[in-house]
């Protein structure tokens, strides 16, 4: 069923496409955490400004990643934008929610405690509370990583320069044949799956007092 | 082994009107590490007759949880036998036993998503009780725990208060007139002024129902005050003591237990007894507004130097001192001292130490319940009460029951301890 | 002044073409027409959601209620997050198909992918929803004498029940979006506006099905909502947590 001589003569791209799919990501991923730390800091402290962000990125949610593919075509057409910016925009949607509940399961005592031994307000954002909220972060950027890992497979739709692994999936479904399939989806999963236990990991070691409840979390 | 729990309300008592159970623990042990770990409960033996208040008390992580859970079977003994009323427990079918059990939890437990009254009949509708039978029902213990029906019964448990809740969660227990009711900490989560009116409700229930209980507290005089029976239990799950209240104090039978009653046992001995049928001494009196008479040498042969002045129902109105009483003439009670403290035959004899100290006087004035003078309970007679024991040896909760029990019908008094 | 003005120039063609692309009948009938492809993916959402459902529910509650297996579950559960959509498809389009080379190669992979989908969010949030139930309310539920089935369903399930519809809300919103991927493979529903679209490069056709789908999505979200409303007891309602802690919990495979 499977044609390891086809697999042999592309690993080159093979390669190619794997350092593409993990570039995607890691730019929708960065950019993402970037613009959402600054939006939930912004709510944190703000709590006006959360229903409308919170709204927004839900509704954000129910529309179909190809579907935005699609629609920026039109827009952006078939630069790089067209695929980070739907990537980018559905991380808002999972880490500002996970930052945001993060601060928010800082119990009210200890921040009360950090007031009382004088912290300015700013520093006991980053003194007390944002060390608290490390395990939801990290679970956050997992939930993240490995959600958009899957979406740049979808990248392939708006043009064959995108798509990471996803490449290979469709083309090798449009010439129906199966170990070019195989090449995109076995790969993929193991990349997502190697990210999910890799942010495990990172959770486990960065907050040893959490660690089986990062877990669950997650 | 009970009455059938599936007759409802009344009809579930036996011909006494009574509905209660015996409790036999015997050489029940648990340990909850399978390899003989330290036990939590270790070789506990005791017997509560049916109709009594048994308390399990002790310091925290002693076990009394776990003796009591061991009763509906929540937690398996690892050795030794439960009995209510003779028959095993390990062979009773587990949800049919529990449904027969009262059972209170400290955190309550109603369940939220529904009202007071399904709360209320939880275990009337696992039985299977008729829509009507369970509403009917559902009024009369509201009624029972001093919740209007009508006011509380479509309630959710979170719009009530601390001590509703715990009167929901009591109510919720009695609904199938369970012969055997356990309460672990039922009022511990309240304020004190709530759990002493809780307490004292709970006395009255207990009065008009007289089922077994056995009732888990860490405080002893929530143990005295409520019990007929006490177990003190010490770390490591072995019982220390096992007695009447007033037994508990008067002579405990360890220094475990002597440490754990207190230092106070002696004052505490006196909030067990009322002044009952304590000797009075007989007041010297003077009627305000008569002629003296020979009052004046009534008073003075008297050791007590004071002239208790009445009116002529007998009420007192005030105190007078021997020398400043009139040879002659008549006795004007505008000269008088206050005639406080008044006390009743049921004060206990630690409020009634503790007005006489607060007036600053040397005795108390007994009065009946239509405000006539019985006499004087002095100083002297409360110490040698105290020493001795004198008046009435159970419990104050036995004794309150006693005395509510009679006026109401012409029930048997409870199988006295 | 110039840039808004070509902007707002663009969503006006971008308008007009959506409504064009509605107002043509010819949209409106045959197998490619709007009640088809919106009926298609209604029925293949349903049959996933049904089916995903049947599986992860039961097995959910009885995690929650019993305990066991918790860590099992949910490390399967985020296995199962992280497999991609397109990759699950692609990776059982070849097998399928050899069963049955036209619905096996169309429409099963992608049946399959949503089910894969949709068990993580029902499955995570039945387990937890039950097993967070106050324990001494569960114990009150045992020592008044309620078999353990009798816990489950008249404690501990009402109660849970906002996390649980949490959970199988999250899970239909995902399967409404991420099922548009089966048209890349041909299989139905409105996908095929977006396929199509892009291949045509017919910008009315693209939003008309982005539209479709959005409301689509959001009707499923509303319907659960409402749902939950009805369902949730009243004195439970205020409590609108367990949305808030489900939604945190959800990522997005791939849709
Ligand atoms: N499920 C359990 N597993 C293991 N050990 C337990 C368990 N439950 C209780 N124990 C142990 O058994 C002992 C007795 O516990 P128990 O709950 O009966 O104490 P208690 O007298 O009710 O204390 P408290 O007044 O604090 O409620 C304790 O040492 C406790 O740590
Ligand atoms: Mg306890």
């Amino acid at each position: 069923m499977i044609d390891w001589s086809w697999v042999a003569d592309h690993l080159g791209v093979l390669a190619f496409r794997v350092l593409q799919h993990l570039e995607l990501t890691a730019i929708a991923v960065g950019a993402g955490f970037v613009i959402s730390f600054g939006l939930a800091i912004w709510s944190v402290r703000r709590r006006a400004v959360y229903p409308p962000i919170a709204a927004l990125a839900g509704i954000l949610y129910t529309i179909p990643s190809l579907a935005m593919f699609a629609a920026l075509i039109s827009v952006t057409g078939f630069s790089v934008l067209t695929a980070e910016i739907p990537l980018i925009l559905y991380t808002l949607v999972i880490l500002i929610r996970n930052i945001v509940a993060g601060f928010d399961g800082v119990p009210a005592e200890v921040v009360e405690a950090a007031r009382g031994m004088g912290y300015t307000s700013w520093g006991r954002l980053w003194r007390v509370e944002l060390p608290l909220a490390v395990p939801l972060i990290i679970a956050g950027l997992r939930l993240a990583s490995v959600s958009t890992i899957g979406l740049v497979t979808i990248t392939g739709v708006i043009s064959d320069s995108f798509g990471g692994l996803g490449y290979f999936i469709l083309t090798g479904y449009h010439l129906q044949f199966a170990t070019e399939i195989y090449v995109g989806a076995v790969p993929s999963i193991l990349l997502a799956v190697a990210v999910d236990v890799a942010f495990v990991r990172l959770q486990a070691r960065l907050t040893p007092w959490a660690a089986t409840r990062g877990v669950a979390a997650g | 082994m009970f009455a059938d729990p599936k007759v409802p309300s009344s009809a579930g008592r036996d011909a006494t009107g009574m509905c209660a159970a015996t409790v036999e623990f015997r050489h029940v042990s648990k340990s909850y590490d399978r390899r003989d770990g330290p036990a939590a409960v270790d070789d506990l033996t005791f017997t509560v007759p049916a109709g009594s208040v048994c308390v399990l008390v002790g310091p925290s992580g002693c076990g009394k949880t776990t003796s009591l859970k061991m009763v509906n079977r929540l937690i398996e003994p690892t050795g030794g036998q439960i009995l209510v009323d003779g028959t095993d427990v390990a062979g009773e079918e587990v949800t049919a036993l529990r449904r027969r059990i009262g059972y209170v939890i400290q955190q309550v437990g109603l369940f939220p998503h529904r009202t007071v009254g399904e709360n209320v009949t939880t275990v009337p509708r696992l039985l299977g009780w008729s829509r009507e039978q369970q509403r009917e029902r559902a009024e009369e213990l509201l009624g029972l725990v001093g919740l209007d029906p009508a006011r509380y019964r479509d309630r959710y448990p979170a719009q009530l208060s601390g001590g509703e809740r715990q009167r929901v969660g009591v109510a919720r227990a009695l609904a199938a007139d369970p012969p055997l009711m356990l309460m672990d900490e039922p009022f511990a989560a309240v304020d004190p002024i709530v759990r002493e009116r809780l307490q004292n409700e709970f006395l009255r229930i207990q009065a008009e129902l007289a089922k077994t209980i056995l009732f888990v507290t860490h405080d002893i005089d929530e143990a005295i005050k409520m019990g007929d029976l006490v177990a003190v239990m010490q770390a490591g799950g072995h019982l220390a003591q096992f007695a009447p209240p007033d037994e508990i104090l008067a002579r405990p039978a360890s220094d475990f237990v002597a440490r754990f009653v207190g230092a106070d046992r002696g004052l505490k001995r006196l909030s067990l007894s009322r002044i009952g049928a304590l000797p009075l001494h007989q007041a010297v009196t003077a009627v305000a507004g008569e002629p003296v008479g020979d009052a004046r040498q009534r008073s003075l042969a008297d050791p007590f130097p004071f002239l208790l002045l009445i009116d002529r129902a007998g009420r007192p109105l005030g105190w007078l001192p021997d020398r400043d009483v009139p040879a002659d003439g008549i006795v004007d009670e505008r000269l008088a001292i206050p005639a406080s403290p008044l006390l009743e035959r049921e004060t206990t004899l630690k409020d009634a130490l503790s007005m006489m100290i607060a007036a600053d006087v040397q005795a108390g004035i007994v009065v009946d319940p239509a405000g006539r003078v019985l006499g004087l309970l002095t100083m002297e007679a409360l110490g040698a009460a105290g020493r001795a024991g004198a008046a009435g040896r159970a419990g104050a909760g036995a004794a309150l029951r006693r005395a509510e029990r009679r006026p109401a019908a012409a029930r048997p008094p409870a199988a006295a301890p | 002044m110039g840039r808004d003005a070509r902007r707002g120039g663009r969503l006006m063609v971008l308008l007009d073409a959506l409504a064009a692309w509605f107002a043509d009948p010819a949209h409106w009938a045959g197998p490619n027409g709007i009640p088809t492809r919106l009926l298609e993916h209604v029925a293949l959402s349903g049959i996933s959601m049904l089916i995903a459902g049947a599986i992860a529910l039961p097995l959910g509650l009885w995690i929650g209620h019993t305990g066991r297996g918790a860590t099992v579950a949910i490390n399967a559960a985020n296995l199962g997050r992280a497999i991609p959509s397109l990759a699950l498809i692609g990776l059982a389009a070849p097998i399928t198909a050899a069963f049955d080379p036209q619905l096996g190669f169309r429409v099963y992979p992608t049946l399959i992918a949503m089910i894969v989908l949709a068990l993580p969010p029902i499955l995570v949030n039945a387990s937890a929803g039950v097993s967070e139930v106050d324990r001494d309310l569960v114990e009150a539920a045992r020592g008044m004498g309620m078999r353990e089935r009798q816990v489950l369903a008249r404690v501990e399930i009402p109660i849970a029940l906002p996390v649980i519809l949490a959970g199988l809300r999250s899970a239909g919103v995902q399967i409404v979006a991420t099922l548009t991927l089966g048209a890349i493979f041909g299989g139905g529903g409105l996908g095929n506006y977006l396929v199509l679209g892009i291949a045509q490069n017919d910008v009315g056709q693209v939003f008309g099905g982005v539209v479709l789908v959005a409301a689509l999505a959001l009707l499923v979200e509303g319907g659960f909502a409402l749902l939950g409303r009805a369902l949730t007891p009243v004195p439970l309602r205020a409590a609108e947590g367990g949305e808030h802690r489900g939604r945190a919990l959800e990522g997005r495979a791939a849709g």
